[in-house]
Formats: C-alpha cells, structure tokens, sequence
C-alpha cells in the first residue's frame, strides 16, 4: 500500500481557493487547518474571518466560523472566548484590518491579554478593495491611493504591529514569519502550532503575523513577490520571534535555578 | 392625594438622601412614589436636587410643575426654586445658612436653624435629618417610625452610631416646630 | 415579590440579570453609566458571567455579537453618540439573526449634544439604525415596572425572533427611582441548534452576512422582511390612558408619556377631555390601533422631547382622517405637564379642533 504523503486537511472543505495564484492566503489557511488537525481541536475552535480578500475563509475552513465586521475580529472573538474559554478561538486578519480600522480592538483585546490567537496577514496593502496604501506599506511604497510612493509627510510611517504589541504585557507570543519559501512556509507552520498550544495551555494572546504575498496588487510574478519579502519589505518587518514569554520564563527557571537577589 | 416635594441644596448636604429616604419611607407607607434626581451638568458646580412625588394614586408625571414644598438647604436654591411653589404651599429653609428673606407671601414658610441644630447634636452632616423632622411634622406625609427604619434601610451599611445620631437629628428637628409653633 | 425602590439603569441592570443575562460590554457614557456598573457587580456574583469593559461602543457590540453567538443571553447599553457608533454592529446582528438587548438612555443631540433627557433618537432606532434593509424591536418604557418587565421581554423578543431588541428610553427614566416588582422570569426557551460551539464531530457552522450573490441576498432580505411581519402582527404593544370619553388624544412615549399623563389629568379637571395613546413599542409601531381610534376621534396631539419623529408614524397611521398638531421640546429640555397642558388649551378650540394643521 502506497503511503499518503500529502492530502486535504480534515479541516479544510473541499472548495477551490479563489486567491490569486502565488497569494499567501492560501497558504496561510492551509497551514492553519494542518494545525488544527494535528492539535485534533476542530470539533472545539472557532475561527472569525475578516473583511478582507479572507472574507470568505469559512468557504475553506471545515470549522465553526463567524464573520466580523471589517476589523472588529478580536472584539466577536472576545465575545466567543469570554463564553466559551474552553474553545481555542482564531482570528485571521490583514493589515488594513487590523493596523487601521480595527487597531482599537486588536489592541485592547491584546492588551488585556485575552487567551486568544490573531493570525495576522500582512501584504502591505488593501487587497480586497485593489490595492490601496496600507498602514504596513513601506516607504516609498507605490500603491493606487499612494501613486508618488508612501511618503512620512503624507502618510506617516509603517506601522510595527508585532513590535509595539509585543510591549503590551498582555501578550504571550508573538512572531513574525513569512510564507515565501518552504523553508519558511514550515516555519509558519511551528509557529501557529505554538500559538494554538498556547492557547490551549491558556497562556494568553498570541500574534503571529506573515509577510504574506500579494502578486496581484504589487504587480509582481509570484516568484518576484517572494524575493521582495526578503529583499525589501522583511527589512521594514524583521522575521522572528518577537517575544515568547512562556520560553523565557521556562528558560529562566531552567538557567536561573533558585535566584539569590544580594 | 398628591404631594410633590422639590429638595435642593450643595453637593454633600445630603440633598439626594433627604428624598431618598422620603421616597423609600412613603413606599413603605403604602404611598405610590416616584424619586427624580437632577442629574451630571446640572448638578456640576456644587448644587443637588431632586424631586419626590408621594400620592394615593398612580403618579402622572414625577416632574414637578408646581411642588407642594420645597426644601432648601442654600440660598441660591431658595432663589431657584421658591417661585414655583404652588400657592397655600410650604418652604422649609436652612436658617442657619439662609439669612435673605423668601419673597413669597402666599406659602408658609418654616425656618429651622438645621445647621446649627445637627453641631449642636455632634454631627454637622445631620443638618438634612433635622430638616426632615421638621418636614415631616408638618407635612405628616409619613409617621416618623416608618420614615426612621427607611432612613436606616437606605444608609445601608452605615455603622450604628450614624443611624443613632441621625436618630436624634430627626427626632431635633421634628420637636423644634411645635416648640415654635 | 418584594417591592423595592431602585433608580432606572439599576432596574434594568438587575431585571437582565435576572432574565439570564451573562455578557455585558460597554463604554461609559453619561447618562447611563449605572448600568455597566451595575453589570460589573452583579456579573461577578453569578455563575457564568461576563462583564468587560471595552474600548469604545463599536467593540462592545461586537463583542456582543460573539458572545452572542457562542449562546449567552448578551446586552450592551449606552447613550446616544455610543449608539451611533453601535450601528455597525446592531446591523451585523440582524443580518446574521443573532439576539441581543442594546439600551440606549437618550440624550439631547445631534453631535456631542448634552447629557439631558431627549427623545431624538427615534428615527435611528425605528428605522432599523445603521446601514441595510432590516428592522429592530423598539420597546419604550414609561415607568421602573416597565423598565423591569420590559427588559425581561427584550430577552425573550430577541430569542423568539433572533433579533436586536433595543430599549429606548432617556437621561430621567434611567435616572428615576419608583418602586418596582421583578416578575419571575420565563425559562429561555432557544434552540442549541443556534448555538456556535465549535463543530463536535459534526457539521461545521457558519454565521455571516455576507452574501454576494444578489439574489440570494434578496431572499434572505425577504426573508428577514417576513419575519418583520410576524413581528409587526405579533409584538404590537400600545397603552390607552383615559381614552374611553376622550374628544383630544395626545400621543406620545416614555418620559414624554409621563409628562403627558400628568397635562391629562390637569386638562380633565379643567373639563378638557383628554387622553393618551402611548405605544410601547415603537418598531412594530401601533399603526392600526392608532387608526381605529381616529375612526371615532378627530383630534390628536403629539408631544415628543424632539423636534418631530414620531409625529411622522402618526400621520402614516391616521393617513388624514383626523387632525394632527405637534408640540416638540427637543435639546434635553423636559417639559412640565403644566407647560404641555398649556399648549393644549392654546391649540385646541371646541368648535375648530386642533388648530395648528401640522
Ligand atoms: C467599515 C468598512 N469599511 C471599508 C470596508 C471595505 N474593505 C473591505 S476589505 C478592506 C481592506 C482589506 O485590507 P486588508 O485588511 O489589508 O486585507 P487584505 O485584503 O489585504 O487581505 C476594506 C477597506 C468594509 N468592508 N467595511
Ligand atoms: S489581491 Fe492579493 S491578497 Fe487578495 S487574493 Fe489576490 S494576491 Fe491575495
Ligand atoms: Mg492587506
């Protein structure tokens, strides 16, 4: 009997993705439903999908979800959490809706470290709507509603959100990854799995956030989106572990031993 | 019957639980009542009132077009409010703060030196139960013994020894009338 | 039951409790702000109850609509500039047919407005609110008992039609205390079917609005339409107060319903008679009580704390048959009985009627 090596998560329906070819979407998704499989928690999480070119995520996911109004994610997921705190709740997000309109809620629900986890698509521009400037386009950025490039005096900087969140003492975990390689696609992987077991451990909020390709709004090849990530735009938004507040704590036990303050 | 009741003085006189307890004794009497508290801006600058309509029947409107009486425990609640009394209708003033004269000649008028009375008692901030003794003498709206235990009811958690004192401010003010009288 | 004497927000804070109520979100507003603290406290002390005071108006409804989802009887109050801010959200709830109480203690607007009691958010409430086609159940309260026995039918109105179920009332009634007796509520009585839980081992759910295909939309407005209906036949709850003899009815609800009663009884001692038609629900508004009672009744008033919106449900319900004139204090001004009996007498004539044809 042949061995499978690759098939359809449980937790995937079985649709055809509308994404645009060498979009980061679908990846994304699809490393989230290998996860939740893995975990075995599909009977018991509960995703909310943004306004966004996600808008239609329940379409892929084979789990409970509820929409959210463009940005209010982390308030709904909240609500459900709040309710239900044995359920691991998700929301998926991109940068419009998380940096601009929705920056309220993502932050405070951060901030009060809700035991949730924000999978956070960052393509540095408003897909769903043709490509506007986003708070996360980079300097110089070409978008339509930026046409001379993303420019401070106009339109301020990018906004770090993986960084400014991770002052928040309300935050567990947070990373930023990408998922133009497979390389990085399995790093992603990890860190989702990191993020929902922290969830489950009710370690508190988890940010994960991935340079995310969007070959159609960048007027780029699939292939030249993937080499911007790195060559540009991972230089506005370094990768890695922004902070791992259960490792560091677990690391200190470990190096630390019994401390002795003077 | 249907009496409507206009209380009004600074913030921290107790204002709002001269009718409070009014509100919360004529209730206990059997009485139909209704408590409206003037409320945030109006009440920013230091002065506190409320209305409190106590009646046999179902209370129309808890606003007060023409209140029966007013309590007034500050002079510029005197000047806010004595034009509304209805005719043939009460004024309980402060004497102690109040020193003008009322310009009404159609309402009685009774001056009691509450201020004074509730020092004299130990506890200054009893000057609005003093009122309350006076009021409720003459208006007999509800039996003292009722008005005492909703006083005590609605000071909730207030140690014994302020209930006491508030006992003898009410029981104060409720004598010094018939002295007067 | 124990009668006690209990300010307004207070009253509505407890009677949700009681009603099953185990999520609150809110955002301080004045003149409303014992509500939440009311909910702060009495969350704590039951099993299962949620209370988060949240960033702004617009998270609280949403957070709101998850809360509900996931199956908890759920409420949000505020004041007027937080219910604008609200309608995003009260608009996802009817589109996704999800319950939820939302309270809304008027103030005097538009824009920051005052903190004093108003009724100038009657056209946002009664026309659904926020963007789409969709209705919510307006109930208007004009005393504590109603404020009680009102907010407990929120809960099982919302239920029963998976609707928003909004409060209206204002800055006096939530600041009122009268005396009030909590009835026993109803067990509740909504489908687990309903309930986002996560998918077990079975069939994954989803809840949305979003729906692209035009014509599926437009079965699904019909669809909300229909139930509008049921509710319009069902739900419509009016008062009458002294209509029996009366040749002039006032029509007004809430605080001006109070004030009005009072201008009655002074308008019948003066040999004026004078009655009150009172809707208490104000969507579905009482339409064709209205115009029966214009079959027998020529003349009507209307009083709002506003500078006119009801009055226009009144005309669409009495379509000409009698006459209508208004009287309207917006800006947080509340009239006296004495004022409004006033104007009774001024635009009322024996022999023409009411005499400002509005
Ligand atoms: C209140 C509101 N304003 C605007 C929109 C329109 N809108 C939908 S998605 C979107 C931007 C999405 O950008 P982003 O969040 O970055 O997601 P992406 O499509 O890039 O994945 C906008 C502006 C909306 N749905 N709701
Ligand atoms: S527009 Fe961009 S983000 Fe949207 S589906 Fe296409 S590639 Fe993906
Ligand atoms: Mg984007």
């Amino acid at each position: 009997m042949m061995k499978k090596v690759f098939g359809r998560p449980q937790s995937m329906k079985k649709n055809i993705f509308h994404y645009c070819a060498g979009c980061g979407h679908s990846i994304a998704h699809r490393l989230i439903a290998e996860v939740i499989d893995e975990l075995d928690i599909r009977g018991i999480t509960i995703g909310v999908p943004p306004a966004g070119c996600a808008v239609l995520a329940y379409n892929y996911f084979d789990i409970d979800m509820i929409e959210a109004q463009h940005g209010r994610g982390p308030a709904t997921a909240t609500g459900i959490k709040r309710i239900l705190p044995d359920r691991v709740v998700f929301s998926y997000q991109g940068d419009g809706d998380l940096a601009a309109i929705g920056i309220a809620e993502s932050f405070h629900a951060a901030n009060r470290g809700e035991n949730i986890t924000v999978v956070f698509m960052n393509n540095a521009v408003y897909g769903m709507t043709g490509g506007q400037m986003a708070p996360t386009s980079i300097m110089g950025q070409k978008t339509t509603t930026s046409p001379a490039g993303r420019n401070n005096v106009l339109d301020g900087y990018p906004i770090q959100v993986s960084e400014i969140f991770s002052l928040l003492p309300g935050t567990a975990y947070i990373e930023r990854c990408t998922v133009n390689s497979p390389a990085s696609i399995l790093k992603t992987r990890k860190a989702i799995r990191k993020a929902f077991q922290y969830q489950i451990d009710g370690l508190g909020f988890s940010l994960i956030e991935i340079l995310s390709p969007c070959p159609t709004n960048w007027k780029m090849t699939p292939i030249e989106s993937c080499r911007w990530i790195d060559e540009v735009m991972s230089k506005s938004f370094p990768l890695g572990v922004i902070k791992d507040l259960p490792a560091a704590a677990k690391g200190e036990q470990k190096k630390g031993g019994p401390r002795h303050d003077g | 019957m249907m009496v409507k009741t206009i209380f009004s003085g600074f913030g921290g006189q107790g204002v709002l639980m001269m009718g409070y307890s009014l509100a919360h004794g004529a209730m206990s009497a059997g009485y139909h009542v209704t408590f409206l508290p003037a409320y945030g801006a109006e009440v920013r600058g230091g002065t506190a009132n409320c209305t409190v309509a106590v009646s046999d029947d179902e209370i129309a409107s808890p606003i007060a077009s023409e209140p029966n009486n007013i309590v007034v425990l500050n002079t510029p609640s005197l000047y806010a409010f004595q034009n509304r009394v209805a005719p043939g209708g009460a004024l309980f003033l402060n004497s102690s703060i109040i020193a003008v004269e009322s310009s009404r000649h159609d309402v009685r008028i009774f001056k009691i030196p509450s201020s004074e009375m509730a020092e004299k008692l130990g506890n200054p901030r009893t000057a609005n139960t003093v009122m309350m003794g006076a009021f409720l003498k003459i208006t007999g709206l509800v039996p003292p013994d009722i008005y005492l235990s909703s006083m005590a009811t609605v000071m909730g958690s207030k140690k014994k020894s302020v209930i006491e004192i508030n006992r003898k401010a009410f029981a104060a003010g409720h004598e010094f009338l018939k002295i007067a009288e | 039951m124990n009668k006690v004497l209990m300010q307004g927000n207070k009253i509505i804070g407890e009677a949700a409790i009681r009603a099953g109520c185990r999520f609150y979100a809110g955002y301080p507003i004045t003149p409303q702000n014992e509500i939440p603290e009311y909910m702060a406290e009495r969350l704590r002390e039951v099993e299962g109850g949620v209370f988060i005071q949240s960033e702004s108006e617009v998270a609280a409804i949403h957070m709101v609509i998850g809360a509900s989802a996931a199956g908890a009887r759920s409420m949000t109050s505020s004041s007027s500039p937080g219910i604008s801010l609200k309608q995003e959200g009260i608009s996802s709830l009817a589109a996704c047919e999800l319950p939820a109480v939302i309270v809304n203690m008027m103030r005097g607007g538009p824009g920051l407005g005052n903190i004093s009691p108003s009724q100038g958010d009657y056209f946002q409430a009664t026309r659904g609110g926020g963007h789409g086609d969709y209705r919510i159940i307006v109930l208007g309260p004009d005393s504590a008992q109603e404020l009680a026995d009102l907010t407990m039918d929120a809960f099982d109105l919302a239920d029963r039609y998976r609707t928003p179920v909004m409060i209206l009332a204002d800055g006096m009634m939530g600041q009122m205390m009268e005396p009030v007796i909590f009835k026993t509520p109803k067990p509740r009585a909504y489908p687990e079917s309903f309930i986002m839980k996560g998918a077990g081992a079975g069939k994954s759910k989803i809840i949305r609005g979003l729906i692209l295909d035009p014509l599926d939309m437009e079965e699904h407005n019909w669809t909300l339409d229909r139930k509008y209906q049921v509710i319009a036949r069902k739900e419509t709850r009016h008062e009458l107060f002294k209509a029996d003899d009366a040749e002039l009815i006032l029509v007004a609800y809430g605080t001006g319903a109070r004030i009005a009663k009072g201008a009655i009884k002074r308008l019948r001692e003066q040999g004026l008679r004078a009655g009150l038609f009172r809707p208490i629900t104000l969507w579905p508004f009482p339409t064709n009580e209205l115009r029966d009672l214009a079959k027998k009744i020529e003349n009507f008033l209307v009083f709002e704390m506003s500078t006119g919106q009801m009055v226009e449900d009144v005309r669409l319900a009495i379509q000409g048959r009698a006459r209508i004139g208004f009287h309207g204090r917006p800006g947080g001004v509340v009239p006296t009985p004495v004022e409004l009996t006033n104007v009774v007498m001024r635009k009322y004539d024996r022999k023409e009627g009411i005499i400002d044809h509005y």
